[in-house]
């Protein structure tokens, strides 16, 4: 059986999966079901400063996009941080903590850009004898008003400023939750790492509207007939996610900081991708705000049986293994050919593949041969752009089939080379370098 | 077990109405918002699609599928109506495993093939219930055409022409328009007297008056209605039917599936309706089937299909003989009857001798099968007759139908036909319109030419 303990950065938690920051983790009640479900860890919601605490609204706070059965593909919210009082979170941060040694409980924080501020409240957080803390810098709604989450996560000198003053005040590991809701998520990251930060977490939520009501004209979620911008989360920003993992974890800069993946993972195969894209656990919220904390049952037997039936051992055998295959266009091989191939005996004749291929692309694809219903690429017009495969409702219908060195490509009427050759040196590359 | 529902004979009440009304409830009820939200979300939006060209009227069916799938169904409705004013009755009766259903790229890939009847109807109902009316004449045209039939191909045929600005007579021999929707189709297809708001909405339009109890070929002639009028079309149907030719006075109990379909689609109170305990029916077709069905429906013990043919040779598709079995009644194969056996005049039972197929012909064994009946129902098929057409010579027929071209056309100028009387008509309520449809176009475009008469 593969071991899927997770240790990042020194935090230990019996599998990689962990609650992120929000409403699962708001309370005691429920992350103590969460631990008996099994999950491998906690980010408890988000605290903020002491005093009265923050308020939320009172009608909706989420709205959706869905499938047409009614699948949540995508989530948007206008909470707040935690709207309960620091001290009762506190002392439920210490019981749960206790009752469950082995888990990783992780304190989410969010105070003013003051370091007086992030000086008081270290040591409280520090004696419920939590694990790590992660500064929420990405709150895209309500919060950024006040300066705070993502009008911070957006001013790289201020992650920095902040990572500092954390690392400074307190022994705890300290993990710095990304915005998405910015132009190249390398700045932020590099600001964490040289501010001193142990990790980064990404992705929060991204900015957005979900709907809008067509009869009464107001944005969705809407309060008394108005709405405002919320968080993007769920199935439909896994992409989003994935990219911007991996833009740190290939950034010479950032190369090697612990990230912590988030962003619509909702299965154990979404968790496999962040891992191998950099991430070295992941955190998971709209899955369980969907399905419950059963799903991690899922998680954890579906990525411990892929590693065993792919021989990896340990999550150090899954961790960044794609990170050296993701690179820059310019150096993607453009002597590697490959055409479209439709497989006769499992295509249903829908006609998808041709009309895509006729409307909006290549013209590449026949819809008749002797005058009967019948589709075909045609490889001198194919140019291997794979729509076809992509709207296929067949699985595996379709295959992108490679033409291997020294075979005719029909379309340039040239012989496919063997040689490795990108932009950088292709003829029709103004800046290209002299190949040697 | 009510008390009734064993008497021997043709007896009335077998059922309560509870049970009667339970039974003859709707075959398929209407899908839900989600349901259709659903289904639609199946379709692929096909290329070319095939089941468009599995429907006789042309249906855009990824169009409005996918429509219902945005929330559009009133565009849906549209959609459909455009190709087929009656896509309400069509969507109700159509036998859509042998039509769009069967085409359709999921059946092909698992068996499971996009519910469009189904959706069809969810669109057209909800624009029905909402009385919407997608269709304004153009300018009065002046000309005047008589329809003869207001069955689907009539009734297709004047919403056309009324659309391009003519003025329709629409001429029905019985009290009731709507032709075999009204008298014909399943009781349990069509429920809520839905031929009868069907027949009101298409007459909505505008410029189709209805005229009752003239039977064309005896009160109104040829000659004369093409005099009165710029152009004739026949939809008259199949309103004889063939005869068993077994005996030569009928019994008490030997009836005709289709008077008995029609007396039970009119019943205001099935209770009143008289069924046998032993009924067979003889024949193979969908009218048959529907026979049988609601024989069984109405409270027969025992009902059994002859048909002297083999199952693959049956007309009723295989949904209907699956829906037969399901209710109850035995479908027999290769039985031809060859005696009817009576007492006092009436009914006790009937004679079969098995059949087969000898290179391509049937011919019958020898062997014989004796079956107990009180009542037994003939299905074999209707027919036209010459009176039916007023026995006028200048209407060529073919294969005792009458002959048209593509269009419509009959041999006769000025006089279009459409639906079950022609040679092209299949005995299906969709072909009936698409022709009828298409004779109105082709009744058009001679008028604009002046070249009708
Ligand atoms: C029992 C039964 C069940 C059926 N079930 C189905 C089904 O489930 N699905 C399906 O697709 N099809 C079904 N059909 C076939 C379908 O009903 C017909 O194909 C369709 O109705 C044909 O339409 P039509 O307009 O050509 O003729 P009809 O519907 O027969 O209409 C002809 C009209 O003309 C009138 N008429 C006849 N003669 C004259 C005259 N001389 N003068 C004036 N008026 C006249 C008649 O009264 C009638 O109103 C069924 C048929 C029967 C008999
Ligand atoms: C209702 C709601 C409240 C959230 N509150 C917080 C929060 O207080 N602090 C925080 O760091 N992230 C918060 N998040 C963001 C999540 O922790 C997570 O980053 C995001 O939802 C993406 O992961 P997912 O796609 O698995 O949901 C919240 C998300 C939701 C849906
Ligand atoms: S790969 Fe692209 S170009 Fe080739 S057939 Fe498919 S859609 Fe057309
Ligand atoms: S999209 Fe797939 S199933 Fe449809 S016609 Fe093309 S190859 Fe066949
Ligand atoms: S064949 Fe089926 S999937 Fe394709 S358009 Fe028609 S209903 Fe939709």
């Amino acid at each position: 059986m593969a071991d899927i303990r997770n240790n990042f950065v020194g935090i230990k938690s019996p599998n990689p999966f962990w609650l992120a920051s929000a409403p699962p983790t708001d309370k005691a009640y429920n992350v103590e079901r969460a631990f008996k479900a099994g999950w491998g860890g906690v980010v408890w919601k988000t605290l903020g400063e002491a005093g009265p605490p923050v308020v939320n609204v009172n009608g909706p706070r989420y709205g959706a996009i869905w499938g047409a059965d009614r699948r949540l593909l995508g989530l948007n919210n206008i909470e707040l941080i935690t709207d309960r009082d620091l001290q009762t979170n506190l002392r439920e941060i210490k019981q749960v903590k206790k009752n469950w040694p082995d888990r990783a409980m992780i304190v989410s924080i969010m105070v003013p850009c003051e370091e007086a501020s992030w000086k008081a409240i270290l040591p409280l957080v520090e004696e419920t004898g939590a694990d790590g803390i992660e500064l929420n810098f990405g709150c895209p709604h309500g919060m950024s008003e006040r300066g705070m989450g993502a009008a911070v996560g957006q001013v790289p000198e201020y992650i920095e400023m902040v990572s500092r003053w954390c690392k400074a005040t307190t022994r705890m590991p300290v993990i710095v939750k990304l915005t998405p809701n910015i132009t190249d998520i390398r700045y932020p990251a590099r600001a964490a790492k040289t501010g001193g930060a142990d990790a980064v977490s990404l992705i929060n939520t991204i900015s957005s509207i979900i709907s809008v009501d067509l009869d009464n004209f107001s944005p969705e979620p809407s309060i008394d007939g108005k709405g405002s911008h919320g968080g993007y989360c769920g199935p439909a920003v896994k992409p989003i996610a994935l990219n911007m993992v991996a833009e740190i974890a290939r950034d010479a800069e950032t190369r090697g900081m612990p990230i912590s993946g988030i962003g619509g993972i909702t299965t154990w195969r979404d968790a496999a991708e962040f891992l191998a894209l950099g991430a070295g656990n992941v955190q998971v919220c709209t899955a369980a705000m969907t399905y419950g904390f059963k799903i991690v049952e899922e998680m954890a037997a579906g990525l411990s049986n892929w590693m065993d039936e792919k021989g990896h051992k340990t999550l150090d055998d899954v961790i960044s293994r794609a990170v050296p295959n993701v690179t820059d266009w310019q150096y993607l091989n453009l002597n590697y050919i490959a055409k479209a191939k439709i497989n006769q005996d499992s295509c249903i004749q829908c006609g998808r593949c041709h009309i895509a291929c006729e409307d909006t692309s290549h013209q590449a694809i026949t819809n008749m041969l002797d005058d009967k219903r019948h589709f075909e690429v045609i490889e001198e017009e194919c140019v291997g752009c794979n729509l076809c495969v992509n709207v296929c409702p067949v699985q595996d219908c379709i295959t992108m089939e490679p033409l291997s060195a020294g075979v005719l490509d029909k379309r340039t009427g040239k012989k496919v080379l063997k040689k490795y050759s990108n932009w950088t040196e292709h003829p029709n590359n103004p800046s290209k370098v002299a190949a040697e | 077990m009510a008390g009734k529902q064993l008497d021997d004979g043709i007896v009335s009440g077998r059922l309560n109405t509870k049970a009667l009304d339970e039974n003859f409830s709707d075959l398929h009820p209407l899908l839900d918002n989600h349901e259709a939200l659903v289904a639609s979300d199946r379709c692929y939006f096909c290329y070319d699609a095939p089941c468009v060209t599995a429907c006789p009227t042309d249906i855009d069916i990824p169009m409005f599928i996918r429509q219902i799938s945005t929330g559009n169904t009133i565009g849906a409705a549209k959609t459909i109506f455009d190709q087929n004013i009656l896509g309400g009755m069509c969507a109700r009766v159509c036998p859509t495993e042998t039509l769009c259903e069967q085409a359709c790229v999921r059946e092909l890939a698992e068996g499971k093939p996009v519910k469009i009847g189904q959706l069809q109807r969810f669109a057209t109902d909800e624009a029905m219930d909402q009385g919407k009316q997608f269709y304004e004449r153009a300018k009065e045209s002046g000309k005047k055409i008589a329809v003869v039939g207001s069955g689907p191909a009539g009734l297709a045929c004047a919403h056309r022409l009324a659309m391009h600005g003519h003025s329709v007579t629409v001429f029905e021999t019985r009290k009731k328009a709507g032709g075999l929707n009204e008298y014909g189709i399943a009781a349990y297809k069509t429920v809520d007297d839905f031929a009868k708001k069907e027949v009101n909405y298409i007459a909505s339009i505008g410029g189709i008056e209805f005229v009752h109890g003239k039977k064309f070929g005896s009160d109104i002639a040829l000659k004369g209605l093409k005099s009165e009028f710029d152009a004739v079309f026949l939809g008259i149907g199949l309103s004889s039917v063939n005869d068993l030719n077994l005996s030569e006075k009928d019994p008490e109990g030997l009836d005709d599936a289709v008077d008995f379909i029609a007396k039970l689609r009119q019943a205001k109170n099935k209770t009143k309706l008289p069924i046998g305990r032993k009924v067979v029916v003889i024949g193979g077709g969908m009218t048959a089937v529907d026979c049988a069905v609601q024989a069984k429906l109405l409270g027969a013990e025992e009902v059994t299909i002859c048909y002297r043919r083999g199952q693959d040779q049956m007309n009723a598709s295989l949904f209907e003989q699956d829906l037969a079995a399901a209710k109850g009644v035995t479908i027999r194969h290769w039985l031809q009857p060859v005696k009817i056996k009576s007492s006092k005049g009436k009914v006790t039972g009937i004679h079969f001798e098995y059949t087969q197929l000898q290179s391509g012909k049937l011919v019958r064994t020898g062997k014989k099968l004796k079956l107990e009946a009180d009542q037994i129902f003939s299905a074999i098929g209707q027919k036209l007759t010459e009176s039916d057409i007023g026995s006028d010579k200048n209407i060529k027929l073919s294969g005792g139908r009458i002959m048209i071209d593509d269009e419509g056309k009959t041999s006769q100028k000025g006089v279009w036909a459409g639906g079950d009387c022609t040679d092209r008509g299949e005995d299906l309520t969709v072909t009936a319109v698409a022709q009828g449809r298409d004779a109105a176009e082709s009744i058009h475009r001679s008028l604009s030419s002046g070249k009708a008469k």
